[in-house]
């Protein structure tokens, strides 16, 4: 069985973001990277399977650039992923998911994975269609929102969440690009050992420069601040100050105490 | 050309975020001026198209295919691309459905168009059609435009247009018959099921106390807990608490989760993100303590209490008793 997990970098959710001066990016000075949290649970759920299965490999993908992309493909195969893919792109970076998409069919094509897993969605542009796009673009049987997997010969059967609380299973034969949800299981640290052996594992580099691309199809024109028109009172002052007035709303404003 | 809305089916009806998606496309159709067509695909579909018929539109196609009695990626995303061939509309539009994140991309890699997701507001400027969504996490809008006039496939998301505002209408219905075979259909799906709502109605309670992954750790929950017993309110979480197992899954709010109105909504060390606010949206007040103040929840909220829930809420907590 041959896996490939798409895994992205992207700013810290709880990062303080600005647009750049250009309006086409954020300001990038003080952000931090992470591993795109939906793919830890993807890349754990490939492990899992490889580990109780006893044979296969698992192969990390990554597009992004060489300053930073590196750290997460790192903790991948510290993790355990077996080598990976690394897509260069120095920026401006690719917003049009069909074009990521493309970059990545054009980088993995020729592997031929039996199974593509990749995240719901990533944080900075929440496309939440980029493993579907490759998977149908390689003929693959796609899913999404997957909670729980099991593996039976050329198959896969897949815990799809639906809306409110309800789940559905779905089997699909193999080939197949799975996108997984957040919560499918509990990803892993890295161990002391996994992360010696890391540097041994073989990371293949691709140009984003050197493939054959086409103009793309959607395009992001302007990145900025939104306006809400809802009012909001800022309570400030120091914890006993916040919490006297929070106290006055609870009594005087929503009423949910006895007077 | 045109605009073509794409209903989906929820029992026998209409989904509630598909007539959201209609006030959107007709909004749509009105700035572009173009013609709207509304397009119900499924099996037995006459209830279904009997409610289109309702809607303002230029006309209703109607698909009726055995093998569309259940949903499934491929008999949905065939259908969708050979109607796209037919009809070549300018835009396809529906709502950001569960549905639609599962098959959309997949016609959009068949037919050659761009799918824009989870579009909150549209607008008509310099003759380009420009589209709004929230990136970097809900705290920035981007504009999205299509390149080079193809077709654009566009999901709206929960509430960025109004079920409402739909124009009604008595609306001409045509039929068209497609083909589509069993061996087109990859995927086998079992019976959808509902895990175990653990007996706790949050949709009922007055006052919720809402915690988010802003806690950090498990053994602070208790100090939440001890909150909302003193407030008098349930306890709900946003879904990283639940995927890590602090707290039951049937206290979760969301999209995922339950949906919750209460008079008061007190969140605690949670961002904002939009899945979560659809949830909880529909609440009379709302007050969130985070320590972020650009936290998207803060523009939502009532009242935004910016600083550290390790201290406001212990102190929180002891007010309340001693009142
Ligand atoms: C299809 C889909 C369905 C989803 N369904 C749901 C759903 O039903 N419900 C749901 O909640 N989410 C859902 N999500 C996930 C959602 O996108 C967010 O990831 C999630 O809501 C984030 O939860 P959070 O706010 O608790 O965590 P984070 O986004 O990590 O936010 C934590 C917050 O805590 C603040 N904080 C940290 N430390 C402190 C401190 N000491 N004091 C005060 N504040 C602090 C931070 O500033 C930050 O704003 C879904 C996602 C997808 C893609
Ligand atoms: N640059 C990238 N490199 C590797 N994987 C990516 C990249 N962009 C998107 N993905 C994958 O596609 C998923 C969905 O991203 P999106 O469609 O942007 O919401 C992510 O969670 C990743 O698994």
């Amino acid at each position: 069985m041959k896996i490939a997990v798409l895994i992205k970098q992207v700013p810290v959710s709880d990062s303080t973001f600005r647009p750049a001066e250009n309006e086409l990016w954020i300001e990038e000075g003080q952000i931090q990277y992470e591993m795109n949290e939906n793919d830890s649970f993807a890349l754990e759920e490939a492990l899992l399977i490889k580990e109780k299965r006893g044979e296969g490999e698992v192969v990390v993908v990554c597009m992004g650039p060489s300053g930073r992309a590196p750290r997460v493909i790192r903790e991948a195969l510290a993790k355990g992923a077996d080598r990976a893919v690394h897509i260069v792109e120095e920026g401006p970076f690719e917003t049009d998911p069909h074009q990521i998409a493309h970059i990545l069919f054009e980088s993995i094509q020729s592997e031929s994975f039996d199974l593509i897993f990749s995240g719901l969605q990533s944080v900075d542009l929440g496309m939440g269609q980029t493993g579907v796009l490759l998977g149908a673009m390689l003929g693959m049987s796609t899913a999404t929102l997957a909670m729980s997997t099991e593996i039976q010969e050329d198959k896969i059967r897949v815990k799809r969440e639906l809306e409110s609380g309800w789940f559905q299973w779905l089997t699909l034969p193999l080939p197949a690009s799975v996108s997984i949800q957040s919560g499918i299981n509990t990803p892993r640290y890295p161990s002391l050992k996994g992360i010696m052996g890391a540097k041994k594992k073989e990371i293949k580099t691709i140009n984003k420069t050197d493939l054959n691309l086409s103009e793309g199809l959607q395009k992001v024109t302007r990145i900025y601040n939104l306006e809400t028109d809802k009012q909001t009172e800022y309570i400030e002052g120091d914890p006993d100050v916040q919490v006297a007035r929070l106290m006055d709303i609870l009594k005087s404003e929503v009423k949910v105490l006895g007077a | 050309m045109g605009i073509l809305v794409i209903l989906e089916q929820k029992g026998n009806s209409i989904h509630g975020m598909s007539l959201e998606a209609v006030a959107a496309a007709q909004d749509m159709a009105e700035k572009l001026n173009s013609k709207l067509s509304i397009l119900v695909m499924g099996n037995d579909i006459d209830p279904l198209t009997q409610q289109a018929k309702s809607l303002e539109a230029s006309e209703v196609i109607a698909v009726n295919h055995e093998l569309l009695k259940e949903y499934s990626c491929d008999g949905f995303a065939e259908i969708t691309k050979q109607v796209v061939e037919i009809e070549s509309p300018e835009f396809v539009v529906m709502a950001h459905t569960y549905m639609v994140r599962d098959f959309l991309p997949s016609v959009s890699v068949f037919t050659g168009a761009p799918f824009i997701a989870d579009v909150i507001s549209f607008r008509a400027e310099d003759g380009n059609s420009v589209f709004t969504k929230q990136m970097f996490n809900s705290k920035l809008g981007s504009d999205i435009v299509v390149r080079g006039g193809s077709c654009g496939l566009v999901s709206f998301q929960s509430a960025a247009y109004q079920a409402s505002a739909v124009k009604r209408g008595d609306t001409p219905v045509r039929q068209i018959e497609l083909s589509l075979s069993q061996e087109q259909i990859r995927s086998k799906s079992e019976e959808p099921f509902q895990e175990s709502s653990g007996g706790v109605d949050l949709t009922s309670a007055d006052v919720i106390v809402s915690v988010g992954r802003g806690i950090g750790e498990d053994t602070k929950i208790p100090m939440v807990e001890e909150l909302a017993k003193a407030m008098g309110a349930e306890i709900a979480a946003s879904r990283p608490v639940i995927d890590s197992g602090w707290l039951p899954p049937f206290r979760q709010v969301g999209s995922s989760g339950q949906n919750v109105s209460p008079k008061l909504y007190f969140s605690v060390g949670i961002s904002g993100a939009i899945q979560h606010v659809v949830g909880m949206k529909g609440s009379q007040s709302i007050i969130a303590i985070n320590k972020d103040p650009d936290a998207p929840i803060f523009e939502l909220a009532d009242y935004a209490v910016v600083g550290d829930l390790n201290e406001i809420v212990p102190k929180l907590t002891e007010a309340l008793q001693n009142q």
